[in-house]
Order: C-alpha cells, then structure tokens, then sequence
C-alpha cells in the first residue's frame, strides 16, 4: 500500500489572532474589474479580487430556442456558473457539478431583478461566468463580474447587482472570506444587492451566527458591496468614457 | 445552431483572396498579432493565455498522481481536454465536448506527443504503480478562428512553465515535496500551422471570417529540428497536392518563427 503524503497539508492550522493576510475585519482584499475583455460576446468583464480571477460574458437579447422556458410576456435570464479544471488546487473534473447548477440558479435570481426583462418578450439573456482561478467568494466575484458584463452588453437596468461576503472566521466576524477563512471559519453569508435602493437580490448562508453577528456579518457585506460597486461604475466608465 | 455566411460575404473575400489580398490587409503567410503569457493562474502548476487576433485561449497544466496504462507501465500520462466554452462564441453551446472541441484536443494532443514535447519517461515514479498524469485544459473565450495553432502554442508553453513537486519514497511511503518544485521534464517544442484554402490559395492563420468562407483547412505540425509530427486535412472541399507540399514548406518557416515567441 501506498501513502501519498503532500507537505501541503502539514502547515494548516497557524494560530494568530489576527486575519491570515493582515486585512483589517472590515477590509476588502485587492479588486480589480476591466469591462469589455471579450470580442465576440455582446457584453464581458474579468474581475480580480484577491486570487480569484473570473470572467463573465453576456449574449443577447437573442432568440430563445427552448421553447418550454420562453416567457410570451419577458425575457428569460439564463445564467451558467462554471469552473475551470485548473481553477482549483485538485484539478476540478469538466462540467456542471450540484454546486455549479445551484450557483448557476442563485446568480440569475440574483441578477433578475436589476434587468428590464419586460422589453424582450420571447427572448433570452445568457449569462456565463467562467472561474478561472478560484480563492474563496467565487460566486460574489461572479455576480459582481456578471452585472459589469450587462451593463457592457448594453442591457437596460435598473441598478448594478454587486455581490460580497462576510462571516466569522476566528471568532470574529469579518468581510470578504478568503479561502481559508471560508474553508476553516465558522459562518459565511454571501449577499447580493442593488446598491441605489439597497434591496437584497441574494442571500445565503452556512455555519453558526448569533443573531446579533448576523446582523453585524449583515452590515459589513452592505458595506463592502458600495465598495465593490465603486469599482464596478469606474470599470464602465474606463471603457466608455463619463 | 447553424450560422449561415451571407454569399456576399462568400463572394467578397474569394475575390479579394483572388486579388491577392486579404479582409484584415494581411500577407497569405502573416499571422494576426500574437501574444503570449505564461503563468497566468497560480493554483495551476502551469499555465499560459494565448491570444491569435481576437481568439483567446486560457490553458492550465496540472499534474497529479495516478496509475499508468498496463500496457505502458514506465510511462506517465497526458491528457488533454479542451472547452469550448459558449462565452467565447454565440453559437457554442454548454454541454459534454463536440466534434469540433474533440477534434481539437486530439489534434493539439498529437502534436505535443508526436512531437515529444513532454518527455513521459521520466514522469514515471514507480513503474506500474505510480505516474504523474499531466491534465492539460484548454479554456476557450473568445473564438474568432485558428483555435489550432493557438491552442498548440499556448499548450507549449504552459508545460514549459510547468512545475512538479519532487517526489520521494520513504519506506512504502511516496513522499511530494511543495517546496522543492522541478520544471515538467521538456525535450522537444513543436508548433502547429493552419492554413485555409480559399479561391485556390492557401493562407495561413485563417480569421473567423476566413473559415466560415473556406474550402478546406490544412494544419501542419512542425518540430524544432524541422520534421513533420502531426497533420490534419479539415474541411468539405478537397486539396491538391502541391497546395499540401507549399503548405508543409510554409509551415517550416513561419512555426520557426512562432517558436521565438515561447519563454
């Protein structure tokens, strides 16, 4: 019998009080977004925060060739989450797992509200978000990057959807989880929401909060979504201009 | 879904390309701009995004611990998988792979083990045991033509920036070392060339435009030392044989040229 043993695995568990990158608990790892990446797709952003790299690509309004979904009244947003093998430490096998297809559905449920859908009957808007590299808070990276990219397609709506996490890592409760915190912390609560009314397009949770910790975890993702869709506004205004 | 080209589309670049000139102004034998990074992901061992033009690829090598064949039990493995991803193009559909995601891989797949790129003896860490088996996924974003040459390039070069922990075994233990990573043992480059027939002529690099319109396509597989390790004829229409040996000659040249852009 053979063991395989990785000296990975032996430095995990440092015990510091502090956050692991010296990020302060209400402090955002580096962001980067860049709107209009892709040539051939209506509308595309690649977003960079901390060592997650996604990409995000809009097609339509275009004709909807799965009849049972058309909606004679709207558009449909379609959205499709997926994750590159090499995204991963443990390369990823291709194709859509049960995580997947649940981002996949809460990322359009999340983006939904912020689109005038109404004005494309029988239609449907795709949405594809690409990991390329993951670091925790992939799904947030995406649907922030997802928004940039519609509004580079030139899609109507309502107001930017800008996603963001917090939860407890350490006994403390801190903003944007990196992958470690996620992976060894006791909570996280991703949410998304439209920044101009604050209304809540996204939310869900894992782990333990009181509920005193869940409504500062709450407050600090509320926060870190109006940093992150400064961001998002200075992406479309370097591609086209104020 | 089918994309059909407008004949007057047809008909323009066929007449340009009997003019002797092409949509974009290139020369027959001028690649669009190409550029090249490597180590562009961290979680991947290796790592490159090419873009030829608008077509842009992002591709990871991974290696990762498994059993040879048994019927090749001192040699390690590479796999390659390609993705065309419906983000890169309004016809690219979700799904398991298709032909033409199919045919990509085992085309790049050919030239880089034709070409013996990747020397897999020495992947090999207990014979008929254990072996590294190097996954090499190919990203497709954006397709505006020429995926071949585009992906072989950029396979290259992430396995040139290919890192593998250094193994050991202790007792019965097969020990990975993270800390002390050796560079993915490469003996060989090999570069692949397309070339389009359109009007008659062959042109090299073909854009989207070019392959919606041509006739047949031809790669062509060129190693470092000047010998042909992969080849693969695409298309309807059928190619002559001085078209093949003026695109073997073309394809000598111009993959020597492309090799100056690897790291």
């Amino acid at each position: 019998m053979i063991i395989i043993i990785t000296n990975t695995n032996l430095n995990s568990g440092t015990e510091t009080s502090e956050r692991a990158d010296n990020r302060a608990f209400d402090e955002l790892r580096n962001i980067k977004i860049e709107a209009g990446v892709l040539e051939r797709a209506d509308g595309s952003a690649y977003l960079e925060i901390g060592g997650n790299k996604v990409l995000a690509a809009v097609y339509g309004p275009r004709e909807l060739f799965v009849r049972r979904l058309m909606q004679p009244n709207k558009a449909v947003l379609r959205c499709k989450y997926n994750m590159a093998p090499f995204s991963v430490d443990d390369r990823k096998r291709p194709g859509p797992d049960r995580r997947s297809i649940e981002i996949s559905k809460i990322a359009s449920e999340a983006l939904t509200p912020a689109v005038f859908l109404e004005k494309f009957p029988r239609s449907t808007i795709d949405v594809f978000i690409e990991v390329l590299e993951a670091e925790g808070g992939t799904r947030c990276a995406g649907i922030t990057a997802a928004s940039v990219a519609l509004a580079d397609a030139g899609i109507p709506m309502k107001d930017m959807v800008v996603a963001c996490a917090a939860g407890k890592s350490d006994g403390k409760v801190v903003l944007d989880l990196s992958e470690v915190e996620d992976k060894e912390g006791e909570a996280d609560l991703p949410i998304a929401m439209m920044p101009r009314t604050g209304d809540i397009t996204l939310l869900q949770m894992d782990g333990h909060l009181t509920e005193e910790e869940f409504e500062q975890a709450l407050e600090l993702a509320i926060n870190g979504c109006k940093i992150i869709n400064e961001e998002q506004k200075r992406a479309i205004k370097n591609r086209y201009g104020d | 879904m089918v994309r059909i080209v407008p004949e007057i589309i047809k008909e323009s670049v066929t007449n340009l390309v009997k003019n002797g000139e092409r949509t974009d102004g290139r020369a027959f034998d001028e690649y669009r701009e190409i550029s090249l990074e490597t180590g562009v992901i961290e979680k991947a061992e290796g790592s490159a995004r090419v873009k030829i033009g608008n077509t842009q690829i992002v591709i990871g090598a991974k290696p990762q611990i498994g059993s040879p064949f048994s019927d090749t039990p001192n040699v390690g493995v590479l796999m390659t998988n390609t993705e065309l991803l419906p983000m890169a193009a309004p016809n690219f559909e979700s799904g398991p792979p298709d032909e033409k995601s199919v045919e990509l891989s085992r085309v790049t797949d050919r030239c880089i083990r034709e070409g013996k790129v990747v020397d897999l003896d020495k992947l090999c860490i207990i014979p008929g045991e254990k072996v590294w088996m190097v996954f090499l996924d190919l990203h497709v974003v954006d397709y505006d033509g020429n995926l071949m040459d585009a992906a072989v390039l950029g396979c290259v070069a992430a396995l040139m920036n290919a890192k593998l922990p250094t193994t050991k075994i202790e007792d019965d233990e097969l020990i990975l070392d993270y800390d002390n990573m050796i560079p993915l043992p490469i003996s060989h480059t090999a570069l692949m060339s397309t070339f389009a027939k359109i009007g008659g002529e062959m042109i090299i690099d073909p854009s989207l435009e070019e392959e919606e319109v041509m006739g047949a396509r031809l790669s062509v597989g060129i190693t470092e030392d000047g010998s042909i390790c992969a080849m693969q004829k695409g298309g309807e229409r059928p190619l002559e044989k001085e078209e093949i040996l003026k695109a073997v000659s073309t394809a000598k040249i111009k993959t020597a040229e492309l090799r100056k852009l690897l790291p």
